[in-house]
């Protein structure tokens, strides 16, 4: 099954390099987001900056998301193929694993390239605590990833389904949020990773329940 | 396979959308081996019946049989066995024809893969075209290109729904021969049609579905076009039309 997993995986991969459609909505998104606030908060006390940055990010983060998940089931409806996968002998669980992977990795290539802009932009140091930045970014990326990978099959039969997919699947997705977010301040402001073990865990254990459950699930999701 | 068991086999099916009852109870049974024509109006319930033969779809009750097992048990080894067609081609527009043949290729675990590309690419007359992505093939060429992801993994049970929709006329001959192959090899073959003008020599099953109900199923040969329409016209009630 694995082999099967990185064929869709590598499927969307190929499938992005040659349109680009995906990557360049999520970044341009975030992109606009980050630069648009650094005019907002131009004038305000640094303190006030340490405090809202991260969360802007994570804002920036989350509707590039939305727009990147959007587009990667759009891929899966022109000519229908969602239903080429599920004719194929491939479990769910796999088709699944192989989207979720996808979607991570355009998520996670999009944050890298606009964290050192976002840096520049408001003034951080990424250099001391960039390792553990980057473990907050994997986790809230893998969480946001996995649920939002199963709601945007949800979606995807449904007619209002650009509307639909924010509507449901981001109330869902608010722990993992308000986790990042917090870890996130806490890092930029210098704190190690051992002060914020309560909050890493429960990001683990956001991941970890809704990629299990969402692979269990998934075979629900797409046969009507 | 037991055997006297059919190919396919179904026992009270039965399929609803909330209120809306698409197949009432349809129960039938395909031998090996046989072409079978099922008709009816749209919203019949025909496209319905296939979707929950290729395990797209799950029946809200009721058993579907593939050569004597419970086609849900082992649900891979089912979907290994069938090929589907419709009006939509299943295919990633910004993959090459090769790319899109071998991914499909790899989900079904074919070992002597690119043998079997070159074969069904040469078989649709799109070998020399075969890294040229798809989007920029002509509809006709896509439907192709279509009928050789369905027999690239050599399927014994072939469901077609309205598979002349939307073909040329290339395309339509090179469907009829490859269904008229497939009786020959002795696969079973399941199309659905409201297209009562159908040409196909080798039909030797006739279904007719009305309002979610088999209202016909018989087994014959050399049924014409003349026969069909008056088979549809005698078991579907016009008057609702």
């Amino acid at each position: 099954m694995f082999k099967k997993i990185l064929r869709i995986l590598w499927k969307d991969i190929v499938t992005e390099f040659r349109t680009r459609e995906l990557f360049s909505a999520m970044f341009v998104f975030a992109l606009l987001v980050v630069v648009v606030f650094n005019f907002a908060f131009e004038s305000a006390p640094r303190e006030s900056i340490l405090q809202a940055a991260p969360g802007l990010l994570w804002v920036a983060f989350t509707f590039s998301g939305v727009l990147g998940l959007n587009r990667s089931i759009a891929i899966e409806r022109e000519n229908m193929s969602i239903q080429a996968l599920m004719l194929a002998p491939v479990d769910r669980g796999g088709i699944y694993l192989g989207k979720m992977l996808g979607n991570f990795v355009f998520m996670m290539v999009s944050e890298l390239l606009i964290v050192p802009l976002f840096a520049v932009l408001y003034n951080f140091s990424f250099s001391a605590r960039f390792g553990q930045f980057l473990l907050i970014l994997v986790l809230g990326t893998l969480g946001f990833s996995a649920v939002g990978t199963i709601f945007s099959a949800i979606a995807v039969n449904t007619k209002m389904r650009d509307v639909l997919l924010p509507i449901l699947f981001l109330p869902v997705v608010v722990p993992v949020l308000i986790g990042a977010v917090e870890t996130s301040v806490r890092t930029l402001a210098g704190e190690p990773l051992r002060g914020m073990m309560d909050w890493v865990k429960i990001l683990i254990v956001f991941d970890v329940i809704f990629i299990t459950t969402s692979f269990l699930v998934f075979e629900f999701v797409l046969e009507e | 396979m037991p055997e006297s068991a059919p190919h396919v086999g179904l026992t009270d099916i039965h399929k609803s959308f909330g209120h809306f009852t698409a197949l009432d109870r349809v129960a039938c049974s395909v031998a090996s081996g046989e072409v079978v024509a099922l008709f009816g109006r749209n919203g019949a319930g025909k496209t319905t019946l296939l979707k929950i033969l290729a395990l797209l779809m799950r029946p809200t009750s009721g058993d579907y049989q593939l050569q004597g097992e419970s086609a849900r048990r082992r649900p891979d080894r089912t979907r290994a066995q069938i090929g589907f067609i419709s009006h939509s081609t299943y295919l990633y527009a910004d993959l090459t024809a090769f790319e899109n043949l071998n991914f499909f290729g790899t989900l079904y675990d074919l070992s002597d893969r690119e043998d079997r590309i070159q074969r069904a690419l040469n078989d649709v007359k799109l070998w020399d075209r075969r890294n040229e992505r798809v989007r920029g093939f002509s509809r006709g060429m896509q439907q192709r290109l279509s009928l050789a992801r369905t027999f690239l993994h050599n399927p014994s049970l072939l469901l077609l729904d309205e598979p002349y929709t939307g073909l040329d006329p290339i395309a339509t001959d090179m469907l009829d021969r490859l269904i008229e192959r497939c009786q020959g090899e002795g696969r079973t073959v399941i199309l659905t049609t409201h297209n009562l003008d159908l040409r196909l020599r080798v039909v030797s099953h006739v279904l007719v579905l009305e309002k979610g109900n088999v209202v016909f199923d018989e087994r014959g040969t050399g049924f014409s076009p003349k026969q069909f329409t008056e088979i549809f016209r005698a078991h579907v009630d016009e008057a609702d039309e």
